[in-house]
């Protein structure tokens, strides 16, 4: 299949490099956009088979972490420092170099579970672990806000006020005048205060990042593309936005628990202390990034990089977070 | 000049093509953009039939607000800009109630599903009833 000529590479790679692995098979395509590509493949060991996941650079480019991504194999090192403090992630078992002929990437453990939100919030078999994920949320996010950000050195700060001044400018450069937008910036400009503690933060978590057992709940966060330095309150007030309640509006962390929930697992878990207000205020900057990032899915297609029906489709949805925004701001 | 079928016609009988026949025949990435597309031609359905009036008192709505005379970008951009310098909030007389009817119905034509669209709704209800 075209686009998977590097598997000797990588075979080659990674019996040289990892103990164990003879040979690997059943290369994959899973997913690709323009930031990464991700593949499921097989390694055999002496022992039996590891399911691996490979996630490299577009077409196996050399990656510079451009634009709002992280290089991937500083990617690599915030999740090894995210799993040293009890993090619930894949394990990286090797970090390609220059080389490998593979392109720039990393190979980690293929681990089990769902991430479809609608499977997870609505499926019998997820009713048992459903009340306890709020709470196991909180104590993720706390373990990786303990993370020694000083073995990722390169992980750039967005501080809360940075990124308000951030998202103002990628907003005006669309040139649509949205008043509701334009409130909330107004609203949150006082309100966002610099970080009272500057952590590790992963950027995304929320639903399609997170993998859920229905044995256990939580099993792994995944996609570090966005992991940065940043205000913990980034992190828990992500995965709180209307948008990643998929319907269930009443349940604030994910449509399946409450904050006090997700804020008690991560105080138990050693964070800081934190109140619902602090995530309610955060909410509105969530909800108006979301937005602008749907804007800028219709400028990506009315720029003609990618004129696809759906990036014309997701820019309609910027209005989902002006009804969010006015449900939170006005009420 | 008013030929037949409408606009609204034709564009529906575009979206029913779609989601009866080609859907049906579709597997894979492909099945998925037609209903992406089936979806963003319903709704063009929608702002045919609601835009104009909901436009029209938006741009009545922005007029007394702002008491001034523009198009609907110029009053857009003034208002904007009068909320950017810190001279209406949500205090200013009118104004949040402005921001909740033209957000109540660009969702009507974006996304009549969506979530936040009912909560809105029911606190409108509520809050006629007070």
């Amino acid at each position: 299949m075209a686009g998977l000529d590097f598997e000797p590479a990588l075979a080659a790679a990674l019996t040289r490099h990892v103990q164990g692995i003879t040979s690997v098979g059943k290369l994959t395509r899973l997913s690709g956009g323009a930031s990464q590509e991700t593949f499921a493949f097989d390694a055999h060991t002496a022992s039996g088979t590891l399911p691996l996941i490979l996630r490299r650079a577009p077409g196996g480019s050399r990656d510079g972490g451009s634009g709002q991504g992280t290089a991937l194999a500083t990617e690599a090192r915030a999740i090894t420092a995210a799993r040293a403090c009890g993090v619930k992630a894949p394990e990286v078992v090797y970090v390609l170099t220059p080389q490998d002929g593979v392109g720039d990437g990393y190979v980690m453990e293929r681990v089990e579970g769902e991430t479809l939100a609608r499977k997870i919030l609505r499926d019998k078999e997820f009713d048992a672990v459903r009340p306890k994920l709020a709470y196991q949320c909180g104590q993720a996010m706390a373990q990786i806000h303990q993370a020694d950000a000083s073995q990722v050195p390169e992980l750039r700060l967005v501080t809360g006020p940075q990124q308000l001044a951030e998202y103002y400018e990628r907003y005006r450069a669309y040139d649509l005048p949205k008043p509701v937008f334009e409130m909330a910036f107004a609203w949150l400009k006082p309100r966002i205060k610099e970080p009272k503690r500057t952590v590790m933060v992963h950027g995304d978590f929320r639903h399609g990042n997170i993998m859920i057992s229905p044995k256990t709940g939580l099993a792994a966060v995944l996609d570090w593309e966005i992991v940065h330095r940043g205000d913990p309150l980034e992190d828990l007030s992500w995965i709180c936005i209307n948008a990643w309640r998929f319907g269930v509006t009443g349940k604030v962390v994910g449509g399946f628990g409450d904050v006090p929930e997700m804020l008690a697992g991560y105080r138990d878990a050693g964070g800081d202390a934190y109140t619902v207000e602090d995530v309610r205020t955060w909410e509105v900057m969530g909800s108006l990034k979301w937005g602008i990032m749907c804007m800028g899915m219709y400028e990506v297609f009315r720029t003609g990089y990618d004129r696809s029906v759906e990036r014309a489709a997701i820019g309609r949805r910027s209005s989902e977070n002006e009804i969010d925004l006015v449900n939170l701001l006005i009420g | 000049m008013m030929d037949k079928p409408t606009l609204a016609e034709i564009i529906t009988a575009a979206r029913e093509f779609l989601e009866n026949k080609a859907m049906p025949e579709l597997t894979g990435r492909t099945a998925f953009h037609a209903r992406v597309a089936a979806n963003a031609l319903a709704i063009a359905e929608r702002e045919i039939t609601i835009g104009p009036a909901a436009a029209e008192a938006e741009h009545a709505r922005l007029t007394l607000l702002l008491n001034r005379h523009g198009t609907l970008e110029e009053l857009n951009a003034a208002l904007c800009a009068r909320i950017s310098s810190g001279d209406m909030d949500l205090d200013t007389p009118g104004l949040a109630e402005h921001l909740r009817l033209t957000t109540i119905d660009k969702v009507r034509i974006d996304q009549p599903n969506y979530s936040g669209l009912k909560t809105a709704l029911a606190r409108e209800d509520r809050g006629a009833a007070v």
